[in-house]
């Protein structure tokens, strides 16, 4: 190929105790959108740092534009024409979503003051072109993981580049945001910029992908045409085998008795108040776009945020909830959505991160007994096939979807009789989401009460028992599994925001 | 190890090395630099490699040593105590105020001194965590208060002056020297690094304290009280200040209300030497012991070597600040093994 823009020749990357990348050679062509697959911690994103100047290979070449490229800092990266947009999300969260999206090039007037006037009206020209309606002098601290998602692609498009890469960027987006965000790939398609894009959705990444990369345990398997491809390829050629049906969906769990019940939950005067249930032995799944109010609904029912006013009711009987710490002595978790800011102590080892939730039954007298916090790691490590080095390796150096089972992991070592899941396969490759689905229907037939809330509308509906729907911070319909219906949901999802 | 669906590739650095490096890299790299401090000093400076002047850097390293021990508690969960040296003032004239009862006999004085001693300690610390996370206010800013108002108090109860005249059984208590290389006083100290290091290894409330460092959000959202542990570990630096005034009261026999000034940036300075890092969750105890080492070290090294006085700060000042930056490496070591 003479129009090669990237080329990898026998790049490799290891760290201690694990081989990230190996002898991995790779040509990417001018204008072309490539995709990379491969299980958790398959490489990818560490492709993606090398190319972003955050770590270095140990051994290969690489060139762009046909010269040798070795960033020696992300700030090198950038001048070179490359953008992109972390699987892990890097805002500061106490600076405006307009400071944010400009700080490296603040609008400034006379004496370096800056502009505000521009900064703002320059922030809501990029926010709007990814649909994000918020007000961009809103500190990010306040946002969703998913709005947070779009200020960071908002902020790789404020740049001309060359390449654009984008690591597992739809992880928590809804239909409209994806669609949206297509439409911007194409449209720098259409302008000849290069496009590397990671995702686990395998369905979504034949409407903007030519080619596809396939990584496996830090090797490439292979480089193909997606044409002529159909999901089942994709996952042979990611786990080396096929796999079942991923909804299996089990008819012979049926709920029972209501296990929580929340009638009028009101966060603040503003939004109105919503009620719902959930069975033991239910999983009752949550839909809606981004900013629906969804997460928020979650955590004011847990007592992560204060709540104005509602009724909880736990089998029967109410209690007040108004710390976490109630709502685990009551039965619940919340498993959150923001896995690096609200669920990790990224630090801290593996087993630490999963003992946290209930230290009591890993100690006597306030010892820790180590031996059977280090077996009850183990257990749920190889239950969820987290990989990781060993269980004492900090969560930090684990790839995204191997931290998201470590959340979901200290939750299950808790086993209360009530779970709320977040976006519990946030970034969670096909294999291990499936030994999830799993879990949860078997967690279901022991009588658990589950509220699933996911942004991956089929994950929903092959799950659910019964799928509530916010729109606008209010809850606008019940659709029973009978009824399952992707235009359905999706319409009563839109339905307070198309309104007059 | 775990379970995937592909064996892992080989490891080129096998778990149990990688455990053997971060020791090497956490712990032993500040012992080795006490090691080569003090074989530099045993070199150079006369008299310093002697049994006499090796007591003598035990005598004096105890009050801080114990001052940094509860401080490390504090600077794990991400805070900071200001207050201790003036809390410290405070409990010297309490514990000597009770002591010097002509009421009391010299065996119920000293029991209730010591009582008296880490029961105020014990207040301010609590009055510290409790005030800066019941209303969200820096520690630094509450700590700074507090060393006023405790320093304040000290001149009150002692009315201004110093008080002397403690039972002679504790003052030769304090001039001990157990097997004649342990100061009793050292003694106390090594007890409370290793209370300390018990604590923080062992149960699960040193789990929590780390934790809380760590990512506090994290833990309120998995159904913890992390403001417990806050208040717990300014306690415990409250209460260690209060222990560390009773070895104050052994060592030089007076109770004063001007004791202790600057104490508190020694306390911070042996934690931060030792690899705790101020922004909390990482750190470890054993090496605060060994960063108040190292600075009693250099401060009686620099002496017998002739530096004066107006010098002697300056390097100390810089090797702190060395620590720090050597901190920053070591720090990205870790990472890159772990
Ligand atoms: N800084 C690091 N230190 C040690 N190991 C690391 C580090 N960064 C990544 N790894 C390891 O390298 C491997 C590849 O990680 P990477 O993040 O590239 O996976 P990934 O393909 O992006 O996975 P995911 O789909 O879960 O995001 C993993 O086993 C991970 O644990
Ligand atoms: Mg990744």
């Amino acid at each position: 190929m003479d129009d090669v823009i990237l080329s990898l020749e026998g790049v490799g990357k290891t760290f201690p105790g694990v081989v990230a990348l190996s002898d991995v050679s790779l040509s990417i062509a001018h204008g072309e959108t490539h995709i990379v697959l491969g299980e958790n911690g398959a490489g990818k994103s560490t492709l993606i740092k090398l190319l972003a100047g955050i770590y270095q290979p140990d051994s290969g070449l690489i060139a762009f534009n046909g010269q040798p490229y070795q960033p020696k800092t992300p700030h090198d990266a950038q001048q070179s024409g490359i953008r992109i947009v972390h699987q892990e999300l890097n805002l500061l969260p106490y600076l405006s979503i307009a400071e944010n999206l400009m700080l490296e090039n603040l609008p400034r007037r006379a004496f370096g003051i800056v502009d505000r006037k521009a900064l703002n009206s320059r922030a809501v020209a990029l926010l709007k072109e990814v649909g994000l309606d918020v007000d961009p002098r809103t500190r990010v601290e306040a946002l969703g993981v998913a709005q947070m998602q779009l200020v960071e692609i908002a902020k790789a498009l404020s740049y001309d580049s060359k390449l654009l890469v984008l690591d597992e960027p739809t992880a928590t987006l809804t239909p409209p945001e994806i669609e949206r965000l297509f439409s911007i790939i194409k449209r720098l398609k259409a302008r000849g910029v290069t496009i590397i894009y990671i995702s686990h959705r395998l369905h979504e990444v034949f409407e903007i992908g030519d080619r596809v990369t396939v990584l496996r345990n830090g090797r490439l398997v292979a480089t193909r045409d997606l044409k002529g491809l159909a999901v089942p390829d994709l996952v042979r050629m990611m786990i080396g085998r096929d796999i079942a049906d991923e909804y299996s969906f089990d008819d012979t769990i049926v709920p029972g008795k209501v296990a929580l019940s929340v009638a009028g939950l009101k966060r603040d005067a503003a939004t109105p108040a919503i009620s719902f249930d959930v069975r033991h032995g239910e999983i009752l799944g949550v839909a809606g776009l981004v900013g629906s109010g969804r997460t928020e609904a979650m955590r004011a029912l847990f007592g992560a945020d204060a709540k104005l006013d509602g009724v909880i009711e736990i089998d029967g009987k109410p209690v007040a909830i108004t710390a976490p710490k109630d709502a685990v002595r009551h039965g619940l978790s919340l498993l959150t959505e923001d896995r690096k800011g609200q669920g990790l102590l990224l630090d801290l080892a593996v087993d630490k991160n999963i003992t946290i939730t209930d230290l009591g039954k890993v100690s006597r007298n306030g010892l820790i007994n180590r031996r059977a916090e280090a077996a009850a790691a183990n257990d749920l490590v190889g239950q969820l096939r987290v990989k990781a080095s060993s269980i004492e390796q900090a969560v930090r150096n684990l790839s995204g979807g191997n931290q998201q089972k470590v959340v979901l992991a200290k939750w299950l070592f808790r086993g209360t009789s009530t779970l709320i899941l977040d976006e519990p396969t946030r970034g969670v490759d096909i294999g291990a989401r499936r030994e999830i689905y799993q879990l949860l229907w078997m967690l279901a037939a022991q009588q658990k009460g589950i509220i699933m809330v996911s942004s991956d509308l089929p994950e929903l509906m092959g799950m659910c028992h019964r799928i509530i729907v916010f729109s606008k911070n209010r809850i606008v319909g019940e659709v029973p599994r009978a009824e399952f219906d992707q235009e359905r949901i999706l319409s009563l999802a839109y339905q307070e925001y198309v309104r007059p | 190890m775990t379970e995937t669906s592909e064996p892992l590739v080989s490891a080129p650095v096998s778990p149990g090395r990688a455990k053997f490096l971060r020791f090497l890299i956490r712990d032993a790299g500040v012992l080795l630099a006490l090691v080569l401090i003090t074989l530099f000093f045993s070199v150079t400076a006369p008299y310093f490699a002697t049994p006499d002047n090796a007591l003598k850097i035990f005598v004096q390293i105890a009050i801080n040593t114990v001052l940094a021990a509860g401080m490390t508690f504090v600077i794990l969960t991400g805070g900071i105590d200001l207050s201790v040296g003036s809390v410290l003032a405070l409990c010297t004239v309490v514990g000597a105020t009770v002591m010097i009862d002509e009421d009391l006999s010299p065996a119920v004085a000293i029991t209730l001194a010591l009582l008296a001693c880490m029961a105020t300690g014990a207040i301010c610390g609590f009055l510290n965590g409790w005030i800066s996370t019941r209303w969200k206010i820096p520690s630094f800013i509450v700590t700074l208060g507090m060393l006023n108002m405790a320093a304040g108090a000290a001149r009150v109860v002692s009315d201004n002056s110093t008080i002397t005249g403690l039972p002679q059984s504790f003052v030769d208590f304090g001039n001990l020297i157990i097997g004649g290389f342990l100061p009793s006083i050292f003694l106390v100290a090594v007890l409370v690094i290793a209370a300390g290091w018990f604590v923080l290894r062992f149960t699960v409330f040193g789990r929590m304290i780390f934790a809380v460092g760590t990512n506090d959000e994290a833990v309120r959202l998995s159904g913890h009280n992390p403001d417990f542990y806050k208040v717990a570990a300014f306690t415990i630096s409250g209460l260690t200040a209060g222990i560390a005034a009773m070895v104050y009261l052994l060592r030089l026999n007076i109770g004063s209300p001007i004791a202790g000034v600057g104490y508190e940036l020694n306390a911070i300075a042996a934690v931060i030497i030792g690899g705790t890092s101020l922004s909390g969750g990482k750190g470890s105890i054993i090496g605060t012991l060994v960063g108040a080492c190292i600075l009693q070290v250099l401060s009686t090294g620099l002496q017998l070597l002739g530096v004066g006085d107006n010098f002697k700060p300056i390097v100390i000042g810089l090797v702190i600040v060395l620590a720090v930056i050597l901190d920053a490496y070591r720090e990205r070591l870790l990472r890159k093994i772990r």
